[in-house]
């Protein structure tokens, strides 16, 4: 169990300001200057040191990433933060930016101190308008108290931050649509390669990570990668911040440490599931696109990256949905089903014409009203979007209904049977 | 030089490959649908998908570099899975309406269905409806069709460079379209009817008329402008129902422009298609006896001196051989395929030809632009300029009338002084030409066709000299010529012999009575008031301009009713095949000349195509080699003098209408009403 | 559905279609301010700002004259922009109320009561989603998640987060915005952030 000496997030819930001068009291910008002198090798070494997997939901590790990016290159080099966050149930990027801004501007900076980066943007969702609000005006306070910009904290480097908002689309969060929505596209992915460390913004080297990753950075450095590695267990180590929605007593997001029991992150922090842990029913334990795990997976299971991939379903961002067993778990995913819909770019044939399919087929097996056949025929027609795409939003749309046939074939039979008794009945 | 292994056999592949070009090289086909090698990749159809080894998932070909020591599969279960899987997922939302599409028979979905896809369906849900799309005259649209390839908006983006089309909305609801419901304006649109991969996109004027499987497809060449575009006719009984491009690299690569392609409807209205005989100031139809006797009565009445040819601008080869041979035996020099009235004179090759050749575009880094519009008076010149403009490192410079090209011009000026300029290494842009390594010069006809043409001519010859246009392996000195019979009628010498004279010799000649029968083989350019004066003898294949004012006329054959050679821009020599045969009576032009010989009783003694051939590689021994250039020799050409310091203009304001073909379609004249609504909503003069 | 908006009807206080579109003096400042962030020559990356602007401006949705006029700014083709404004959500090319109402109502939100929330909605504002208000003042849409999902189910009235919300208290916040009021944003529950309901589990230790 993590203690509060350990959390970096200390205003997570917004209980004091969020300006610099608070920030600074809570230990922010401390030291920054020092940091950057130490030079690009320590921090990426320590980056590395410190086993930090991306918090975005791919679980890449940061240092490596970081260390993809050119060591020399003529011209601008671009550090881009994800901070589009749209996986449902996923909501700690939101109370970062709007409760620790400095954490995540002063990441930005040693990040792009790291990378040698010239300039970063950070791609907001659109619909954060009062978050956006705010992070602008902690990025002004910056600009003015000269921690950023020309000759960032003293430290001989200059580093330009912008803030650039979107305007309503889950693909944006996808790291080469974000880049071609903040070059004013449509934010359709790219294919790759070329990856972004050697093509990304306006054709220079770019890293794109997420808001987490980035916010989490400056505390790394200030105390160590020891102390960050020694967190957590091997390979998923450090502390995350958790979204707990759905059916708990007390929804709430916290920051935990990697690897804790999942029984034990519902029922410390978020009152529980609703009626008891024996009225669940099922989690969805890292955003959306990660497939369900049932209450027998969920009794045991911890909460990090290596520990979900061994159930078949994955940490992603740490959005954690819970579900009692009052839930129609068929619409619930559904619904998941219409959200892929609708956010599908509508580039490429498996996405733009499965994701459509996948939905309408969920409704009707919602309903009862299919074959019994159709099951597997709605897990083949997966397996046609699964790999397929250009981008990780077909798997993504693939996975939770997978996961549903995985571990509810059951209730979709059942439904199947009774519909046809009911028709048979009133026939 | 990459190493791959596609399905267990090695091919080595030039670097910069895809591993579908590397699959392509080891002779496997993939299928493709968004895929295009002269298209920028989308990757988004996803039916090229391969397996390759230490690779998780099935990858897009198209999109991935070819790497030393790839082991790729292209025929595993994983590969047709993946193939079957996307097919089936095109399919769901595709109307299977084949048995009333356009595309039936000739549709990539079609047969890739056939080879690798589902052979029924699960789909149960609703199809999704779209709604078409309005793009003007030349396209229809059924975009339920539509497989969201994205091949033509990046066709348009890309090679036309009139950014257009787009795909709104997202996901299923994605669609493609103008947005505004307005018309393309590009010239080259009809080339995405022939790149959508499904019924999507088809001809406008063509649908619903045919089925592909009951047309005769006939090879052969473009004459509605000089730049002799490979194409395809496709006729059914008698009648041309379309016309599509071929491939041919050095030419048109596999495009064409929308007047060639569309112009076709015209072949069928307003057609000379009886002979006729001016009595009592009006024209009546005669039988080709009567015909060719009262013009060869009349001939024979006639001093030779005062008698004059005039070719125009669709004139084939054979019946300018026919032309140059009787205008010998009546002993008259006055003979002129300059319909234009331009100074261009015969010796040296190279004043006329497009020396640079179309292809040779590629290899140029600077060019000057001189009195041309080339995206009206050759568009698919202009598509080789942009796609050198592409890859970067070139410069175009004007000298003429702005207007816009699709890539960027830097005007020098408008007129004349300015060409004065650049040829005595006054101008800045000199150095620029002197310092290019392959520098280009594209002379317009609108700089030459006027009083000072010679001059202009002259000042051209200057520049090339000073900046050293030619140089070895190089010739950057170009004409272009908007006629398809120019350059031949220029190679075979159909200009005035000794003491002939020329166009405006003749003409003035007609007004001042010194000429007084005028031939006029297809001439359709010249204002008739200046030729009425004559008796005019009129080869043409349209009641156009000058049938009005004719006194005689023998109904010829369209480019697309007969055998026949024609000359392109660079001096290339192509054969256009007889598609249809000529309407009514009408007849191949080179069989009504020698007619008429031997009606005056001084036959050319040339009776079969092959005679005439032959004679015409005696003429111009370069002719009788077809699809091939012989270099032009360089020289002196032009004649100094002043110059009128009016700015050029191109000889071409509307696109749509400048033959009499184009003239007599319906399909043209909207697409022309349309261009002119669009300039004056540009220029803020309606309303 | 939360799809492309239907066919709302046009009247009451919505903005009208119009044939020429300019940016205030102000907005046009904000924008030149805008341009600033991007490199030369990227000045399309300042689409998505300028559209906002713009959509602002215009009271809450895009006319195609507004189109024009940002593809004109920025130097770019009009199609590119028409594309970019059907793609993202958060646009409006068709005439709609000015006041935006938006339901979450993906999977966290749904489980957690969004239905009656979207039922409030239709009951206070008259209209169902994809439609305005029968006054034109309201637009009411369903939408995708809002990365609230702690704080399910979420409204989103203009620029404000409504979240925790139950039929009464959606109920509640709807009736006063239609009064011309604006409630506190945030929790409706009275909680602090997302923190948990029960009172904080983390951070007790931590001091000033």
């Amino acid at each position: 169990m993590l203690h509060d000496r350990d959390r970096i997030f200390t205003n997570l819930y917004g209980e004091r300001p969020w300006n610099l001068e608070a920030a600074r009291r809570r230990g922010d910008w401390d030291g920054t200057k020092d940091l950057i002198l130490k030079g690009r090798d320590w921090l990426i070494k320590e980056m590395k040191d410190s086993g930090l997997r991306g918090r975005g939901g791919a679980g890449f590790p940061t240092g490596l990433k970081w260390s993809f990016m050119p060591k020399q290159a003529d011209g601008p080099v671009y550090l881009v933060v994800n901070a589009d966050e749209s996986e449902p149930g996923t909501c700690k990027d939101r109370e970062i930016i709007r409760n620790e801004p400095h954490k995540l501007i002063e990441g930005c900076l040693l990040a792009g101190a790291a990378m040698g980066c010239t300039a970063g943007y950070i791609y907001i969702r659109g619909e954060f308008v009062r978050e956006a609000q705010i992070l602008q005006a902690a990025i002004d306070e910056a600009y003015e108290a000269g921690l950023i910009g020309k000759n960032a904290c003293g430290s001989g480097y200059d580093f330009e931050l912008y803030l650039h908002r979107g305007a309503g689309a889950y693909i944006c969060g996808e790291e080469t649509g974000l880049l071609e929505s903040l070059e004013g596209k449509k934010g359709q992915p790219r294919l790759k390669p070329p990856f972004p460390a050697a093509v990304g913004l306006y054709g220079r080297p770019t890293t794109v990570n997420n808001v987490e990753t980035i916010a989490v950075a400056p505390t790394i450095f200030r105390r160590g990668a020891a102390w960050f590695a020694g967190l957590g267990r091997p390979n998923n180590t450090g502390t995350k911040i958790f979204c707990i929605s759905g059916h708990v007593n007390h929804p709430c997001t916290v920051e935990e440490e990697m690897g804790i029991p999942l029984r034990t992150l519902l029922e410390k922090h978020a009152g529980g599931v609703r009626g008891g842990w024996d009225n669940l029913l099922a989690v969805i334990p890292g955003g959306s696109s990660v497939p369900l795990i049932p209450k027998e997976i969920c009794d045991t299971v911890r909460m990090d990256f290596d520990s979900l991939r061994e159930v078949h379903s994955g940490l992603g961002t740490a959005g954690v949905i819970v579900m009692d067993r009052s839930t129609d778990i068929v619409k619930a995913i559904a619904r998941l089903s219409k959200f892929y819909m609708h956010e599908s770019c509508g580039q490429c044939t498996p996405c733009r014409e499965g994701t459509g399919w996948l939905w309408r087929m969920m409704e009707r097996l919602a309903r009862g009203e299919a074959e019994p056949a159709e099951i597997d025929q709605l897990l083949d027609v997966t397996k046609e979007i699964e790999g397929h795409t250009i981008c990780a939003l077909g798997d993504a749309a693939a996975w939770p209904v997978q996961g549903l046939i995985r571990h509810f074939r059951g209730e979709l039979e059942r439904r199947i049977r009774e519909r046809k008794l009911v028709t048979k009945r009133a026939a | 030089m990459p190493k791959l292994t596609i399905d267990g056999e090695l091919v080595e592949v030039p670097p910069g490959s895809t591993v579908l070009q590397a699959c392509e090289a080891a002779g496997r086909e993939i299928p493709v649908f968004c895929y295009h090698p002269r298209l920028n990749i989308a990757g988004n159809c996803r039916m090229c998908l391969v397996e390759v080894e230490k690779m998780p998932k099935p990858q897009a070909s198209c999109a991935l570099p070819a790497a030393d020591g790839m082991v790729v599969r292209t025929n595993s279960p994983l590969v047709h899975k993946a193939r079957k899987g996307v097919l089936e997922l095109l399919l769901i939302n595709h109307p299977l309406d084949c048995p009333i599409c356009d595309q039936g028979g000739e549709c990539d979905l079609q047969d890739l269905t056939l080879f690798y896809g589902p052979d029924k369906s699960r789909f149960k849900e609703n199809k999704r409806p779209v709604a078409d799309k309005y793009l003007g005259p030349l396209i229809s649209t059924h975009m339920t069709r539509c497989i969201h390839c994205t091949r033509c908006i990046r066709f348009l983006n890309e090679i036309a460079g009139v950014e257009e089309l787009g795909a709104v909305h997202r996901g299923e609801h994605m669609e493609i379209t103008t947005w505004v419901e307005a018309a393309l304006s590009s010239e080259l649109q009809g080339n995405i009817i022939d790149l959508c991969p499904v019924g999507a996109l088809n001809s406008k004027p063509y649908e619903y008329r045919a089925r592909t499987w009951e047309l005769k497809k006939t090879e052969s060449v473009d004459v509605l402008d000089a730049v002799g575009a490979s194409i395809r006719i496709d006729s059914r009984g008698n009648e041309v129902m379309r016309i599509l491009p071929r491939l041919h690299e050095e030419v048109n690569e596999e495009w064409l422009a929308d007047k060639s392609r569309f112009a076709y409807d015209g072949l069928k209205k307003r057609r000379l298609d009886v002979p006729m005989l001016r009595k009592a100031g009006k024209l009546e139809p005669v039988d080709w006896k009567t015909v060719l006797a009262a013009v060869a009565e009349r001939v024979r009445a006639t001093d030779p001196n005062r008698i004059a040819f005039l070719i125009g601008d669709q004139v084939d080869c054979e019946t300018m051989v026919l032309v140059k041979e009787l205008a010998e035996r009546l002993g008259t020099p006055h003979v002129e395929c300059r319909q234009d009235g331009s100074p261009l004179g015969t010796r040296p090759r190279a004043q006329y030809r497009f020396n640079t050749t179309i292809a040779g575009i590629e290899q140029a880094d600077v060019c000057l632009l001189v009195g041309t519009n080339p995206r009206f008076e050759a568009p698919l010149v202009n598509a080789r300029i942009r796609k050198r403009w592409r890859r970067g490192g070139f410069t175009v410079g004007r000298i003429g009338v702005p207007f816009d090209l699709t890539y960027p011009v830097q005007d020098l000026g408008a007129g004349p002084p300015t060409l004065e300029e650049v040829a005595h290494g006054w101008h800045s842009f000199a150095e620029k030409l002197a310092a290019a390594e392959r520098p280009m010069l594209i002379l317009g006809t609108g700089a030459l066709a006027r009083p000072d043409g010679a001059a202009i001519l002259s000042l051209a010859h200057r520049l090339a000299e000073s900046v050293r246009l030619v140089r070895e392996g190089w010739n950057g000195f170009n004409v272009l010529h908007t006629a398809a019979a120019r350059v031949g009628g220029l190679e075979l010498g159909l200009v005035p012999g000794p003491g002939g004279r020329d166009l405006a010799g003749i003409l003035d000649g007609i007004e001042r009575g010194e000429i007084e029968l005028v031939f006029s083989i297809g001439v359709e350019e010249i204002d008739p008031k200046r030729l009425e004066k004559a008796f005019v003898v009129h080869l043409g294949t349209h009641g156009d301009r000058t049938a009005p004012i004719a006194s005689a006329i023998l109904p010829g054959a369209a480019y697309t009713e007969k055998n026949a050679t024609w000359v392109n821009l660079e001096g290339r020599p192509q054969r256009g095949r007889l598609a249809v045969f000529p309407p009514g009576e009408a007849k191949e032009d080179w069989r009504i000349l020698r007619a008429l010989s031997e009606a005056i009783g001084r036959t050319v003694p040339l009776d079969t195509l092959a005679q005439v051939r032959m004679r015409m590689a005696e003429l111009a021994p370069q002719l009788g080699e077809i699809d091939r250039i012989r270099p032009a020799e360089w020289g002196s050409f032009g004649r100094a003098g002043p110059v009128d310091p009016a700015p050029f203009t191109s000889p071409i304001r509307d696109y749509w209408r400048t033959c009499p073909i184009s003239r007599a379609s319906s399909v043209m004249a909207e697409c022309s009403a349309l261009a002119a609504a669009r300039a004056r909503e540009a220029t803020g003069t309606h309303g | 559905m939360s799809a492309a908006p239907g066919r709302p009807q046009p009247y009451g206080a919505m903005a009208p279609d119009v044939e020429s579109f300019a940016f205030t003096p102000e907005n046009l400042e904000e924008a030149k301010k805008i341009l600033a962030r991007y490199p030369a020559g990227r000045q399309a990356s300042a689409v998505l700002p300028l559209l906002h602007l713009a959509q602002a401006q215009h009271g809450g949705w895009l006319p195609k004259a507004a189109l024009d006029y940002v593809a004109e700014f920025l130097g770019m083709a009009k199609i590119r922009v028409y594309e970019v404004a059907s793609f993202y959500d958060m646009f409006n090319t068709e005439p709609v109320g000015r006041v935006q109402v938006r339901v979450c109502t993906t999977t966290p939100c749904w489980l957690c009561g969004s239905d009656a929330v979207l039922r409030a909605a239709r009951e206070v504002l008259g209209c169902e989603p994809g439609e305005s208000s029968p006054d034109g003042r309201f637009f009411l849409r369903e939408f995708e998640c809002l990365g609230a999902c702690a704080n399910a189910p979420v409204l989103w009235i203009d620029d404000d987060f409504y979240e925790d919300l139950t039929y009464e208290r959606a109920k509640a916040v709807l009736e006063s915005v239609v009064r011309g009021e604006r409630p506190t944003p945030g929790p409706q529950s009275g909680r602090k952030g997302s923190m948990p309901a029960g009172g904080k589990t983390t951070l007790l230790e931590v001091g000033e």
